[in-house]
Order: C-alpha cells, then structure tokens, then sequence
C-alpha cells in the first residue's frame, strides 16, 4: 500500500517543488534567451520601444552589418586579447599559488590561502575605482615603484597599447584566487606515493611536476580553463569603469559594445545579434577545450 | 657511493629543506603583500586629508587620518540610501532564493516523476548560456510590467538560479532514500518531509548557497546599472560608478566610496570563509 502511494504523491508534490524556480528560470532566462534570437533579426529600436508596431523583419542584415562594422571587430579583437592573454596568465598565477600553498614545507596555509582569495570576493567596480588611482600617471604606486628601479612613468589607462594590459594585470589579481582554491582541491587529489615512488626513481622536482602533477591535474585544468574563459569573454566592468572603452576604443569589449549599442543608442536589434555572436564565441571555446581534453586522453 | 657519503644525506636533506622553506615563505609574503596593497592602500588613502592621496611621491601613511569623507558621503552624496539598498536587495535575493533554488534542487534530486533527468540536463545545458544574451528582452520584459526602475527589476531575475539548483540538488543526493520513505510511512506529507528532514540534511550546502548568492548580489553591476535609471534607487556599485565620473579628482573620497562597498562583503567573507570556499570547491565538482 505504502508504496504504491510514494510515486504518484510524489509525483505532484516534485511539480509542486520545482514550480518556482523554473517559472521564474523559464519566463526571465530562456524566454528572454529565445527572444533574443527573434530581436536579432529585427530592426527594434527607439522607435520600437515607443510602439513595437515600428519594428520590422530585417533577416540577417544586423549579422551581416556587424561584419563590416569596424568597431565590432574591434571590440571581438579587445575580447580576445583579453581572453587569450588574460585566461592563461590568470591560470598560471592561479597554480603557482596553488603549488606554493600545497607544499608539504609550509604552515599557515590557511592563512595565505584567506588573503590570496580576498581579491576574488570584492566589488569589482570598487576595485577598479582603487586600481584606476594605482595606475595614475604621475601619483600612482605602479609608476612610483617603477621610477624606483628607474623606469620612467607608464600611462597606463590612457595608452592605446597599455590599457587593455592595465586591466588584464588588474583582473588577475582580482580572480586568481578563486581557480588557486579549485587547483588546491586537485592537488589534493593526485596520491601521494605517485611523487614517493618518483622521488626513490630520482626524478628531479621539475620533472615530477610536469610527469606527475601536470597530466593529473589535466581535468581541473580543462574545467578551470572553461570557467575563466566563459567569465573572461564577459569583460564589461572594468572597462566601463576604468576607461569608458578608450582609449581609442582599445578597450571596448563585445559586451561593452552590446551594452552601447542596446542601452544607450537603444538599436536593441542591432545590440542582441552582438550579444548572438559572444554566446557563439563562448560556445566554439567551450567545445575546444573540451575536444583538446579529450584528444590528449 | 663512499662511507663518508652515506652519513650526509640527513644534514644536507634538512638543510635543503631550510632553504626551500624560505623560498616558500619568501614568495607567499611577497604575493600576499601583492594581493593586499590594493585594498590597503584603499583604506589609508580614505582617511587621508583631501589632496594628499595625489602627491609625488605617494604618501603610504595618512599624516592626519580623518573620517571626513566618510561623513561627506553619508551627509552630502546619500550614500547611506545606497548602501540602504544594497543591503536589502541583497538580503531579500539571498532569502527568497535559498526556498526557490533549495525546493528545485532538492526535486530534482530525490523526488521522482517523469522526464526528470532530461529535464535537468536541459536546465544545465542553459549553464553555458551568458547572461547578457538575455538581457535586452528581459529589459524589454520588465518594462512591460512596469519594473524598470524598481527593486523588483533587480530582484526577480536573481531569485532562481541554475547555478543554485544545481549546488543543492548535487548536495541533496546524499540524504538516503530510506529515511524519506519512512517518514512517508508514518504518513508525512512532501511539505513535511522537506522542511523537517531535507533542510536540516541541506544546511551546509545552504549556508554556502546564501553567502555566495549574497556576494554575487551585492557586487553585480551591469543588470542594476541596466535597471536603475533613478539615482535613489541606485546599488553601491551603480552609485560608486556614477561618483567616480564625477569626482575623478577626489581621491580620497572614491577610496572611502569603495571601503564602504567593499567591507561589509570583506567581513561577510571573512566570518563564513569556510562555506564559501566550500561553494567554490562543489561548484568545480561540475567540471
């Protein structure tokens, strides 16, 4: 009897449970999704917001004017360079940390883990108002402590070339610790006597580090790959805090110009095809990395 | 191999050891210093009398600490409206999403009805998805219904998150099947059974779910910057953005903006580390 009761209550009570949450997912997250879609292909502007009646079926005309839209490939270029210099630089930070606080030589692990992982848990537009100071070409700390090793002063944010480098330096710092702290969890993981018997086989530090440590940490590596370059192709704050997308546009990311375009130009249809293209892009570096895993294994 | 050798390996084994070990040491301090200076410099640039955070060279120590830019944002520039805001859109996502993600995820994983591992997995599928697509319709959306512009507007679309869902229903999978089954035996209702074995089994997994859902809440900026057009409705991030256009030259001003920002999810973090990293440790079990 009991038993045949479980299911069927269960049943009911499981579409009762789950009411919430993907009403509130389905009507604010995949709806908009799916309607994004449909605002690509549309010309939705002002005048749409006014009266949606304005708003016509353009196809692929927003894809293909992006195209030829230098500032597009700008901003696709300025994402990248991000991504690509930023995601591996932030990985290796991110392990070096994670290897210094797994040694077997160090106490305070705690410790040192707390402070390398504040960065990550700050306001990030509050942080970047204190590095835009850092960076400030004749009171900034970086600039003093380079005339210190006599170095003569960096304009960092308002250099074409140094800018987007300013805030890869600066995103680093702020989220290094949160893959150093997924990293601690892998080492944690790889058996200790692979590096004992290493050890009596006389394999050097080095050697144990790319034969042992790198190979068994390669799933974490994929994973924190993936992660960072999903957040990373997301870049929006700091420029938009720290140099408005300038100088000379050599900022302006893909989400900054979505933001422009969409919120402040309000050519809404134009906005969502670029919005399209960075889920394509997310989407295409997912899916490598995750085909590179598999290769390797 | 000769005699005299076999007796060193000890000596030298420890005193390679002492060497690495300050290495060690010496980098952890220099890169805590490196994580550190930003947000320490932050807080003594604050009570540095105006005009002093832009000298050459830089002053490390304020010469006369003062509290006058703190008094100058809460009295002058309502940053007390601010934080009055933050806080409470913060605390009301945090508590309506615990019951919405914690309801999902505990369904997803022990009760049973049909489709349900398709329809998880499709719910997953939607992790990879970058909240910006949805953004413009969503404005779009929240426009119709008269919610730009209001709490509502921020608070909603953070009240059910996959993420969420996902964290409870991996935790939740550990409650044994049996314990379930026989409160249902003796007759419990599902509301019954969730409230009085599930939430206490999930607490940990919740704790984690509120701090990281706060933190998240509390330093968002694009969606309120999207929604909020009216400054007293505006987050601490928003406002702290809009200040700094304006205020560009008053250093130490900004830096008091970004301590009061900043250290109250400095302490949230510090109290209750120890869910949070845990959060970021089940989070990569995903991977």
């Amino acid at each position: 009897m009991a038993k045949l009761r479980i299911p069927s209550e269960a049943n009911t009570a499981a579409w009762f449970f789950l009411a919430p949450s993907l009403a509130l997912i389905g009507v604010f997250f995949f709806l908009p999704v799916v309607a994004s879609l449909l605002l690509s292909v549309t010309d939705f502007d002002i005048y749409g917001i006014a009266n949606p009646g304005n708003t016509r079926f353009v196809g692929l005309e927003n894809y293909s004017r992006l195209l030829r839209t230098p500032d597009f490939w700008l901003a696709l270029r300025n994402t990248f360079y991000f991504a690509f210099v930023g995601g591996p630089l932030t990985i290796a930070v991110s392990l070096g940390a994670a290897l210094l606080l797994s040694s077997k030589l160090v106490r305070f692990k705690g410790f040192f883990r707390t402070i390398y992982f504040t960065p990550f848990v700050t306001t990030l537009v509050a942080v970047a108002i204190v590095w835009k100071y850092l960076y400030h070409t004749r009171y900034g700390l970086f600039n003093y402590g380079l005339g210190a090793i006599g170095i003569g002063p960096i304009d960092w944010l308002g250099d074409p070339h140094w800018a987007m480098p300013s805030i890869i330096l600066m995103a680093v710092w702020k989220s290094f610790g949160y893959n150093m702290l997924i990293f601690i969890a892998g080492l944690q993981a790889i058996p200790e006597d692979l590096y004992d018997a290493a050890e009596i086989d006389g394999a050097s530090a080095v050697r144990r580090f790319f034969s042992i440590t790198l190979p068994m940490l390669a799933p974490t590596l994929v994973f924190v790959s993936v992660i960072t370059m999903i957040g990373y192709f997301q870049l929006f704050a700091e420029p938009y805090v720290m140099t408005q997308g300038g100088p000379l546009r050599s900022t302006t990311s893909v989400v900054l110009l979505m933001y422009e375009e969409g919120f402040r130009w309000w050519r809404m249809g134009n906005a969502a095809a670029i919005a399209f293209v960075l889920f394509i892009v997310i989407l295409l570096a997912t899916l490598v990395q995750f085909r590179l895993q598999k290769e390797r294994t | 191999m000769t005699a005299a050798h076999a007796h060193d390996p000890l000596p030298s084994i420890a005193r390679r050891e002492r060497i690495q070990r300050i290495v060690l040491y010496a980098l952890l301090v220099i890169g805590a210093l490196l994580a550190l200076t930003p947000m320490l410099w932050m807080f003594s640039a604050s009570l540095m009398p105006a005009g002093e955070a832009s000298t050459f060279p830089p002053h490390f120590l304020p010469s006369r600490p003062t509290l006058e830019h703190y008094s100058d944002l809460f009295t002058r520039l309502s940053l007390g409206r601010y934080l009055f805001n933050s806080a409470l859109i913060a605390i009301v996502v945090t508590g309506a999403s615990l019951a919405v993600n914690s309801l999902g995820g505990y369904a997803f994983a022990k009760l049973r009805f049909r489709g349900r591992d398709r329809l998880f997995r499709a719910l997953s599928a939607g992790l990879v998805l970058p909240v910006q697509v949805s953004m413009l319709p969503l404005f779009l959306l929240l426009k119709n219904m008269g919610l730009i512009n209001t709490y509502w507007g921020v608070i909603i679309p953070g009240l059910a998150s996959i993420f969420g869902i996902f964290l409870v229903r991996q935790y939740a999978l550990s409650i044994p099947d049996e314990m379930l089954d026989a409160a249902r035996v003796d007759g419990a209702s599902e509301l019954r059974i969730f409230w009085s074995i599930v939430v206490p089994g999930i607490l940990p997994i919740l704790a984690t779910l509120a701090i990281w859902t706060f933190l998240a809440t509390w330093n968002d900026f694009m969606w309120p910057l999207i929604v909020l057009s009216d400054e007293s409705h505006y987050t601490l991030p928003v406002a702290l953005a809009n200040l700094s256009g304006e205020h560009v030259q008053d250093t130490e001003l900004m830096m008091a903006g970004s301590m009061i920002t900043v250290v109250p999810v400095l302490l949230v973090f510090l109290f209750l580390q120890r869910y949070y990293i845990q959060g970021v440790m089940a989070g990569s079990v995903k991977g």
